[in-house]
């Protein structure tokens, strides 16, 4: 329990750290132009990567196929520019309508 | 305010609204899995209070179910450690910034910092939706986040596992919707798409986190194809 307690303390100062020293890492220190052109681009690559990888994978392992199926669908109606809220709910349905057939 | 409350911050408003509800769900099974796993209901609301980072949290209390406080805290921040370049990129001066220079707005704007508030704030072109968007997205997660956690600590049970109501794939689907504005761009493009081939590579190899930041070697597809070879490629 005391370990449980030091940990999210860990975890919330850590994290609170991370998200303020960049936001004011962006004032003290004057970025090249080149660099500061990265910085929106640097923010797509991790984006992307957390997508793929969270689509294609679970614990380090292939993620089985509802899920990717799922996000397939999500894309495809992104690309076909259908709102937001349909994307989300049209991947969740997908997913647990595979799910419930059997697929895992 | 009335009349500036047009159709483009309605639309905002409900696609932060649909990707809340994913959240507010995905809280929920957080709140009910933590105290399964042991942790006191108190301390699960704070962790969603203090760190608000699902990935983290979730990551954070299956290590500790596994009997490392250490890999806990490790993992939880190296999965983190991807707000620093979205801090960099968030208040670097210019037009486009989000977060300015006053106190208030750069503690607090710093705590809704997560992956979904800064995507919809880059889908955004123009400077002051690019503000809305952020602290809207933000704060409206926030409060799902925080909601969820709480009423799955005391309905327990409830929504055990996320994956029967397909929420896993509702994450990756809502933000590669989100980004798909970025995408028009083909820099943006092959950024995105060696960053993300990278990081799926690796994502066996490395602990979790750590596959996600190697995406920033992604950024070697920004570099403009140097003349010199352009040239010697068509024989000047």
């Amino acid at each position: 329990m005391t370990a449980a307690v030091l940990v999210v303390a860990a975890l919330a100062i850590g994290t609170y750290a991370m998200r303020l020293g960049g936001v004011l890492l962006a004032d003290r220190v004057s970025l090249p132009d080149w660099l500061r052109r990265l910085l929106p681009l640097a923010a797509v690559a991790l984006l992307a990567a957390l997508a793929v990888t969270a689509a294609l994978t679970e614990a380090g392992r292939a993620a089985g196929v509802a899920r990717p199926a799922g996000v397939l669908v999500g894309v495809v109606l992104a690309w076909r520019r259908l709102p937001f809220a349909v994307v989300v709910v049209a991947a969740a349905a997908t997913a647990a309508g595979l799910r419930l057939l059997g697929v895992p | 305010m009335g009349g500036h409350w047009g159709t483009a911050d309605r639309a905002l408003l409900r696609d932060a609204a649909a990707i809340a509800g994913a959240a507010a769900v995905i809280g929920l099974s957080f709140g009910a899995i933590a105290v399964a796993a042991g942790l006191p209901g108190w301390l699960v609301v704070a962790m969603s209070l203090l760190v608000f980072a699902g990935g983290a949290q979730f990551l954070a209390v299956g290590l500790l179910a596994a009997g490392g406080p250490l890999a806990a805290v490790a993992g939880g921040l190296l999965l983190n450690a991807r707000h620093v370049p979205f801090g960099l990129a968030l208040a670097s001066p210019g037009p486009d910034r989000v977060l300015g220079r006053r106190w208030p707005a750069r503690l607090l704007g710093s705590h809704l910092m997560v992956d979904e508030s800064v995507a919809f704030a880059l889908a955004q072109t123009d400077p002051g939706r690019r503000r809305t968007a952020y602290w809207l997205t933000g704060g409206v997660l926030f409060v799902a986040w925080n909601a969820g956690t709480l009423l799955g600590v005391l309905l327990g049970g409830a929504v055990r596992d996320p994956a029967t109501l397909g929420l896993d794939a509702a994450f990756p689907a809502g933000l590669l919707a989100l980004l798909w504005p970025s995408l028009r761009d083909p820099v943006a493009r092959r950024v995105a798409v060696v960053g993300a081939a990278v990081a799926l590579l690796a994502t066996p190899l490395l602990p979790p986190g750590a596959p996600v930041l190697l995406a920033l070697a992604g950024l070697v597809a920004a570099a403009p194809v140097p003349r010199r070879r352009l040239r010697a490629a068509v024989g000047q």
